[in-house]
């Protein structure tokens, strides 16, 4: 199966692994919008987000994205070092026009991992989980005040949605390279289009953040 | 060594009958072949991966012969002619402006100072337009118009347009080229390709070369490989003046284990010097580089008038800014008004070493001219220039540290921008092992293709036909009369590398390694080659005359005595030694510098790149002697590297061309 | 205007292949700075010699950047500071005197050490013996201008071709990875015509021995377009990408 087998078709895997992950956080950064705006209406979504087969069935293609993804990584991780012999260089030095970011994907992805297990336990393990285990659970509007009501959540919720920035900039793009929808122009489109997005999803999350920590913390 | 039983005598050329534009055409009608069943059963060894030798090698492993391939770098794809800039000539008359495959052969023997072979050179004519349609095919890409067909340009000593070309970078482009076929050939396992090996020697079987051996430079090792045949392509010799526009690697070993078996050496003394080169800047420099000829199309050289600000110059007390218009001496406009900066190579580089000579030599060694743009860019305004020439001025200041398009200076409302700074510099040799028509050398089933042969180019080589003579050679002529050869060599087994001849040869290779090793002298392999150049440069180089190449033999031979009793190498023949390898192609550089000066001291007329000071033209123009020097000069070894060689002459005929005295005021 | 530095050269030595690496430190004195950066590494070998040791080995041979032979890792970047250029197009006017200048060799698992600054880059002819080439017997050519090629076309294609398989994509590579590399030359031939009669075969072979010799995976890092000497395109592994799974999906 070339999808594993072949370098390039490993990382077509993790482009659209990534991609569809990227779609899902912009949905998720879209929804908690809703909790700004109206706190009755996002428990509606929660409710519709319950243990309903839809939303299971979607929860486990989103679970399924983040394990291919996350264990892709791990593997090419470990190619790529191997390919990299023994020996390291004394001196390393980044060249122009070379992202942070793209060197350091492993590292932002584990980070984001972090958050992302303290966000679940935060919020899906006290939702969808006991709902289905047909155990007491919490709305919305009641897990955001669980959460947000500590005020050291915020600091660490923007640390988890600044790694989140730097592995999108880099990685949106890098799949629309990998997938070989880029050339000489759109390359430069799809890395402006990539710092965009990875932005707008980085504000709505962050400006959530701290509007939530406003209202249930202060 | 062999004996003369492995040589023709006396020359026979094999030059077909009938009328030029026949003679190919007859050959291959009436030339012996080899069945394809039989192919498979026949070992080709071709030593070099050049444009000739990579070409050479995919196309008889496309044939169906086993080939074993050579190269000394890591990478077939590294041979120098990588180098090449210009282009390709062909007579694809794709310009519509009169061109044709006479035209092309006529130019040729012409540039050459009719002192190539004439059917020789009709061939590589005729093939040229195969040249072009065999590159294209492969992928070549090569500069197009805006309505998809090839684009050409002219190049000197043609009044057509006939140089294909790929950027700035033809020689490679048609060097990958090659090496994609030859590529295509390993992975159909019909050539087995040996990268950082060495050919040592030839290996001579009753009186036919049978194998070869190659030194592993990695492991150190002497290697022995049998075949039914043995090319070489290893190009020229260049680097026998230390400082040229060839590689590093660049040597004349293998042609010169040939010559000492016996293979006769042709024209050595015609080496070619380019004019517009950046000059040496100290005793470090290792190598030349070559700046296009174009630039002389809207530069003007010069040198002052004055030997006082030469001095200047040379002190670095001024800079070539700092003298005006009317101190400075354009001498090329001055000597000849008619072709001013565009004379000929040669000619232009004899001027430039005349005004050096007397002193008025412009940089710290005093060995460099100006080529100065100011009158150029003040006409034509710097964008223009830069438009033309851009990627050189950049290239020049990444070497020298000096934008030629930055004004520098105003004298009396005049503007004067920095020149560069130019030299000539050894480039190419049109010298090298003999070859008949066949190219095969005076040994049996030892053939010698690309600049490594002397056939084609006579005394001098015209730009874009270098690249045109090896993939002729490679592509369409060796695969051919290589079969001519091998027809009758069907019934011959495969050679076993045990028999006597290849012991033989390997001692005698591993005795004179460890005789390189054990001189435990004190000098290092580099500085003795410098002095090699300089004693090259000085005596035998740009002008050349009785005396000096007399001095030049004396100085050669305390050279080989130094080097024989005062060389130092350090470390082992195990595993890779690159002063033992350098030193092994030293001691051939040496022979080779003897046999060039040992032909210029024979001719005594100048033609072409050969100049002797004895004989030109009141105006200092090149006086050939076709009377007394209208020949081949081939040289045979005689036995040991002290003794001077024998001449043997290979006379000229001309069929189809009337000699004439090249002509460039008119 | 040419000055003189003097700085310290720490060099990596190995004796071959199996042997252990380790930086050897040298002082040079008074270097001009009109030296080119391999004229000095000579400099440095014939004061080796003259002191009876092992000058130090290293790759170069055309010294004006078309051969791809050098191959220097200069300060942390494959051939030195420069940019579009290779280590023999180095001149010593771009350090400065009481530098202290580390000289590596390319460092990758496809690349092994044979001796010194000296690899071993065989696994690229390998790439290439895989299908870089268009299948057709000498002779078989029809005219050179039977197919037209649009300016365009054979100007990209061009560019792809400049590339000298020198191995500073692999060298700059954190997964050493030779994607830049293939992508050139799959590109030149997927641009024009003639190759595209099998482009599919070609980009499968190419890719499938580049893995198996063990190359990394491309992250898109860009770190091999921007430390090429000859300014190969990170598009060029775009159009390998989508050449591969096209042909993938033709399957």
């Amino acid at each position: 199966m070339w999808l594993t087998n072949s370098s390039v078709g490993r990382k077509v895997v993790m482009s659209v692994t990534g991609l569809f992950l990227v779609l899902f956080v912009t949905f998720h950064a879209l929804m908690n919008a809703v909790a700004v705006i109206s706190f009755d209406a996002y428990d509606k979504i929660c409710e519709f987000l319950g243990a309903n087969w839809y939303a299971v069935l979607g929860t486990l293609i989103l679970a399924g994205g983040f394990a291919i993804h996350i264990i892709f990584a791990f593997i090419l991780t470990f190619q790529n070092r191997k390919a990299r012999g023994n020996n390291r260089y004394a001196v390393n030095a980044r060249p122009k026009n070379v992202e942070w970011a793209s060197q350091n994907m492993l590292v932002l992805g584990l980070i984001v991992c972090c958050f992302l297990i303290l966000h679940l336990v935060q919020f899906w393990a006290k939702m969808q989980l006991p709902e289905l285990m047909d155990r007491p659970h919490l709305g919305g509007y009641a897990a955001l005040q669980a959460t947000f009501s500590l005020v050291w959540v915020l600091p660490v919720y923007l640390i988890g949605f600044a790694a989140l920035w730097f592995h999108i900039s880099h990685g949106f793009w890098s799949a629309f390279q990998t997938l070989g929808t880029a050339n000489d122009k759109w390359i430069n489109r799809w890395q402006c289009i990539s710092k965009w997005w990875a932005s707008i999803v980085f504000i709505l999350f962050a400006v959530e953040a701290c509007y939530f920590t406003w209202f249930f913390a202060l | 060594m062999e004996e003369n039983k492995n040589i023709a005598q006396p020359i026979d050329s094999k030059i077909p009958e009938g009328p030029i534009a026949e003679k190919w055409t007859n050959y291959k009608a009436h030339q012996k072949l080899v069945n394809p069943a039989n192919k498979r059963r026949l070992d080709i060894i071709v030593v070099g991966t050049g444009l000739a030798g990579a070409s050479a090698a995919a196309t008889l492993g496309e044939m169906g012969f086993n080939v074993l391939n050579f190269c000394i770098q890591d990478s077939p794809r590294r041979a120098h002619s990588i180098a090449a800039q210009g282009g390709i000539n062909a007579a694809k008359n794709y310009q519509n402006d009169g061109d044709s495959v006479y035209r092309l052969f006529y130019d040729t023997v012409k540039g050459g100072d009719y002192r190539a072979r004439e059917a020789n050179v009709y061939r590589l004519a005729e093939v040229s337009n195969n040249i072009i349609d065999q590159c294209v095919a492969q992928g070549v890409p090569f500069a197009r118009e805006y309505g998809g067909l090839l684009a050409n340009r002219s190049f000197g000593g043609a009044q057509v347009s006939r140089t294909f070309y790929a950027k700035g970078q033809t020689g490679q482009q048609l060097l990958l080229g090659a090496y994609s076929s030859l590529n295509r050939m390993i992975h159909a396992g019909k050539v087995k390709s040996y990268n950082r090996y060495e050919m040592h020697d030839v290996v001579i079987i009753d009186g036919r070369a049978r194998g070869i051996i190659a030194k592993n430079l990695v492991t150190g090792k002497l290697e022995r490989f049998a075949a039914h045949a043995v090319v070489i392509a290893t190009g020229g010799y260049g680097n026998t003046y230390f400082l040229s526009t060839n590689a590093m690697g660049c040597n004349c070993s293998a042609a010169m284990a040939c010559y000492r078996h016996g293979a006769y050496f042709a024209n050595p003394a015609y080496v070619q010097i380019h004019p517009t080169c950046i000059p040496v800047h100290g005793d470090k420099q290792s190598k030349l580089t070559l700046m296009s000829e174009s630039l002389r199309n809207d530069g003007r050289i010069w040198v002052p008038k004055n030997i006082e600000d030469a001095k200047k110059l040379q002190a670095g007390q001024i800079k070539g800014s700092d003298i005006p218009e009317e101190e400075r001496d354009y001498y090329l406009e001055r000597r000849y008004p008619a072709f001013g900066n565009l004379v000929p190579r040669d000619v232009a580089s004899r001027a430039a070493k005349e005004r050096c000579d007397k002193g008025f030599g412009v940089n710290n060694t005093g060995k460099a001219v100006f080529l100065d743009f100011s009158e150029a860019i003040n006409r034509l305004g710097i964008d223009v220039i830069r438009q033309r020439y851009g990627n050189l001025f950049d290239m020049y200041e990444e070497i020298t540290d000096v934008n030629p398009g930055e004004l520098a200076n105003e004298i009396n409302g005049v503007k004067y921008y920095n020149p560069m700074m130019i030299y000539p510099a050894i480039h190419y040799t049109m010298g090298g092992i003999w070859v008949d028509y066949e190219l095969q050398t005076s040994i049996k089933g030892l053939f010698a293709i690309g600049e490594c042969n002397f056939s084609d180019h006579g005394a001098n080589r015209l730009g874009a036909s270098a690249l045109m003579q090896g993939l002729a050679d490679g592509y369409f002529v060796l695969p051919y009369t290589i079969q001519n050869y091998l027809s009758d060599q069907i019934t011959v087994p495969h050679f076993s590398t045990d028999r006597p001849e290849f012991d033989e040869a390997e001692k005698r290779v591993q005795a004179n390694l460890d005789k390189l090793m054990t001189i435990h002298g004190k000098r290092s392999v580099d500085s003795i080659h410098k002095e090699l150049g300089n004693v090259m440069w000085e005596y035998v180089g740009m002008a050349r005359t009785k005396e000096s190449l007399e001095t030049a033999l004396k100085k050669l031979k305390e050279l080989r005595h130094e080097f024989e009793t005062n060389l130092f190498i350090p470390g082992t023949q195990e595993g890779m030694n690159i002063e033992l390898d350098k030193a092994f192609r030293l001691r051939d550089f040496i022979t080779m510098g003897e046999l060039i000066a040992y032909d210029a001291l024979n001719r005594h007329e100048s033609c072409g790149g050969h100049f002797r000071e004895e004989h030109q033209t009141e105006e200092g123009e090149a006086k050939r002697d076709d009377e007394n020097f209208f020949y081949v000069a081939c040289w045979k070894y005689n036995g040991d590297d002290e003794t001077a060689p024998t001449l043997i002459k290979e006379p000229l005929h001309y069929e189809a061309i009337k000699v004439q005295t090249r002509n460039y005021k008119s | 205007m040419e000055t003189n530095i003097s700085f310290k050269l720490k060099v990596w030595r190995q004796a071959n292949a199996h042997a252990e690496g380790r930086f050897e430190t040298y002082e040079m004195h008074d270097i001009p700075t009109d030296t080119s950066f391999l004229e000095m590494m000579d400099i440095l070998n014939e004061q080796l010699i003259e002191k009876g040791e092992e000058p130090v080995t290293f790759d170069h041979d055309c010294r004006e950047g078309i051969c791809g032979m050098c191959s220097l890792y200069v300060n942390g970047h494959p051939h030195g500071p420069a940019t579009g250029a290779t280590t023999c197009q180095l001149y010593m006017r771009r350090f400065h005197d009481g530098d202290t200048i580390t000289v590596e060799p390319w460092r990758s698992a496809a690349f092994p050490v044979i001796k010194d600054l000296m690899v071993n880059r065989n696994a690229f002819d390998q790439i290439q013996q895989a299908g870089g080439y268009v299948s057709f017997q000498t002779g078989g050519a029809q005219d050179a201008n039977a197919i037209p090629i649009s300016k365009d076309a054979a100007d990209e294609a061009m560019d792809s071709a400049t590339c000298i398989g020198c191995g500073a994509c692999v060298a700059a590579c954190k997964n050493g990875s030779a994607m830049l590399f293939l992508s050139a030359k799959v590109s030149q031939f997927a641009l024009l015509p003639q190759g595209r009669a099998e482009a599919k075969r070609r980009v499968k072979a190419m890719l499938a021995k580049m893995d198996e010799l063990g190359f990394g995976n491309c992250t898109n890092t860009g770190a091999c377009a921007a430390e090429c000497p000859k300014n190969i395109k990170l598009s060029n592994i775009a159009r390998l990408n989508r050449e591969f799974i096209c042909a993938k999906c033709s399957d």
